[in-house]
């Protein structure tokens, strides 16, 4: 715990597309930013620091602390950049959050975005990884998570018709967010029939493309009611990095989870995180994630996570619902993917998520994945934590 | 769907190359794959990990590595997949060829997991557990490509 007890007051995010030609990336940014002192109602003169993050090799341009200037509202202001790759969005939330934690900064605007359209995703990834050594076979985020799928599948002798449930969940639940980039109902044989990508995923099991962007403005406890009626109280986080070399990863399991999930719930008290949850939103770029980290997370037994799916527990209105936002299946501007699923628990916990809002929301999860095979974690609760 | 490009910015026919050290691990590595045709890890003194390619460093035990070993060429599958994918590859600036078998193997004497090709053979699926021999190519350079890729073979 740090210094000061800290709580989101107020999101905004982009109405996310595949292709956003209109705006630069300023402009875009622009956007979140200005939603977001909307929703707080408050100005750019009633923040006190500015927290940007994107994964730059994406547009090519490494200084978006500097030149986003106008956009973020960072003129003469202090401004940092934090950039971690996939979990980019998580890590600038819990960057957020030390910094108002700390009692130097009262009030903090956080800035995710990305503009996948300007560079070809998949060759941009490659270059994140050591030339020497990985480069040669690596082929983006997709083979990678595919490498996991297929250890998994041979471990408990699920299916890709298991997965295929999950993206079915998830592109249903995008219905209901206006905000989210593909907003259609699939079938489980239309997952399956669709192109495989790398066996074992499909295109349908996979995220897209999005240009987008996220904004969130934290506030320390001695304001933070004074500004939002229900503040969402951020309750602890956690992060873990795993590997140097892309053979390094323990692939099957996703040990940067457990462990992140592990100290999260130990030092916010929390036993049965199954039960005491009421919402998860879920860095899960593809459909198996969905099975197996949950699992890693302790929501249910290793082994378990297809038969808890297909039970509809995860689905809205059953017991746990996860990704009421549609997740990164239906929308992945990569650098505020991560910050979208912390903006989004906020609003469920706030009361505002309009259609996709869950019931009742006493504590939830975001996190964000990266790297790959990298894990950040939040807990969130509509209760002052103690 | 083509897409008409208003504005791309490359460096024409210039090239602006990184020179990267791969250090006295990695050259090792490739000292030992160019010369002897040898496949080496090193190996930590305090946890045992045999670690693929070699560094210097355990990053479990932050704990600096001096033992070289050798490991393979044989290898065990420990997960694939089949890529069918292609996109432009920033190493070559030309297409990755698809499908191609992508394999994480674990050395026989090693820890970690190698990645690489993995040929792809009707008659030989890709199984996890399968065993794998590696596949060098015939004049060495001291590079990852070196190594060609792994065949399935049957033990």
């Amino acid at each position: 715990m740090g210094k000061k007890r800290v709580a989101i007051v107020g999101t905004g995010q982009t109405h996310h597309k595949s292709h956003r030609p209109d705006v630069n990336g300023q402009e875009l940014i622009h956007e979140a930013v200005t939603r977001a002192l909307a929703d707080a109602e408050l100005t750019i003169k009633d923040i006190d620091a500015i927290v940007i993050g994107n994964m730059d090799h994406f547009e090519g341009i490494n200084y978006v602390d500097c030149w986003s200037v106008d956009g973020s509202g960072g003129t003469m202001r202090p401004i940092i950049k934090l950039t971690t790759g996939g979990t980019t969005g998580s890590t600038l939330a819990i960057g957020g959050y030390h910094m108002v934690a700390s009692g130097l900064f009262e009030k903090v605007l956080i800035i995710g975005w990305e503009k996948n359209s300007e560079s070809d995703t998949t060759g941009a990834i490659t270059t994140a990884f050591d030339p020497i050594w990985d480069r040669l076979v690596f082929a983006g985020a997709i083979a990678g998570l595919a490498a996991e799928g297929q250890a998994y599948m041979a471990e408990f002798g699920i299916t890709d018709r298991d997965a295929a449930r999950v993206s079915v969940r998830d592109r249903k639940h995008a219905v209901n967010n206006p905000y989210a980039q593909l907003r259609k109902e699939v079938t489980i044989e239309e997952v399956l029939e669709s192109p495989m990508l790398s066996d074992p995923i499909h295109l349908l099991d996979v995220c897209p493309r999005t240009d987008g962007a996220c904004a969130v403005i934290m506030a320390s406890e001695d304001v933070a009611e004074k500004i939002c009626p229900v503040p969402d109280w951020i309750w602890g986080t956690a992060n873990r990095h795993v590997y140097t070399y892309v053979g390094d990863v323990n692939l099957g399991e996703i040990d940067s989870m457990k462990n992140a999930a592990t100290e999260l719930f130990a030092k916010t008290g929390i036993r049965e995180p199954r039960k005491e949850l009421d919402v998860i939103e879920l860095y899960q770029p593809y459909s198996f994630a969905g099975i197996i980290w949950i699992e890693a997370m302790g929501i249910i037994p290793r082994g378990k996570g297809s038969e808890y799916i297909w039970s509809g527990a995860t689905d809205m209105g059953g017991e746990l619902p996860i990704n009421p936002s549609g997740g990164v299946i239906a929308c992945n501007p990569i650098g505020a993917t991560g910050l979208i699923r912390c903006a989004e628990v906020a609003l469920q916990v706030m009361g505002k998520a309009g259609d996709r809002q869950v019931p009742d929301v006493n504590l939830g999860v975001s996190t964000g994945f990266g790297g790959c095979f990298w894990t950040d974690i939040l807990l969130h609760g509509k209760k002052k934590p103690e | 769907m083509a897409r008409e490009d208003h504005l791309v910015i490359s460096s024409g026919k210039a090239v602006q190359p990184f020179h990267y050290a791969v250090g006295l691990y990695g050259s090792k590595f490739f000292q030992e794959l160019k010369e002897n045709r040898r496949l080496v890890g090193s190996k930590c003194p305090d946890c045992g990990k045999v670690y693929v390619p070699p560094r210097k460093v355990c990053g479990g035990c932050f704990k600096e590595m001096k033992e070289f070993v050798e490991v393979g060429p044989k290898g065990t599958i420990s997960t694939f997949t089949i890529v069918r994918y292609t996109f432009i590859d920033p190493e070559t600036g030309v297409q990755r060829p698809v499908p191609y078998g992508y394999g994480f193997v674990r050395f026989d004497g090693a820890d970690t997991v190698f990645q690489h090709f993995v040929e792809l053979d009707e008659k030989h699926p890709i199984k996890i557990g399968a065993r794998v021999e590696t596949v060098f190519r015939e004049k060495m350079e001291g590079t990852i490509r070196d190594i060609l890729y792994f065949r399935i073979i049957e033990e």
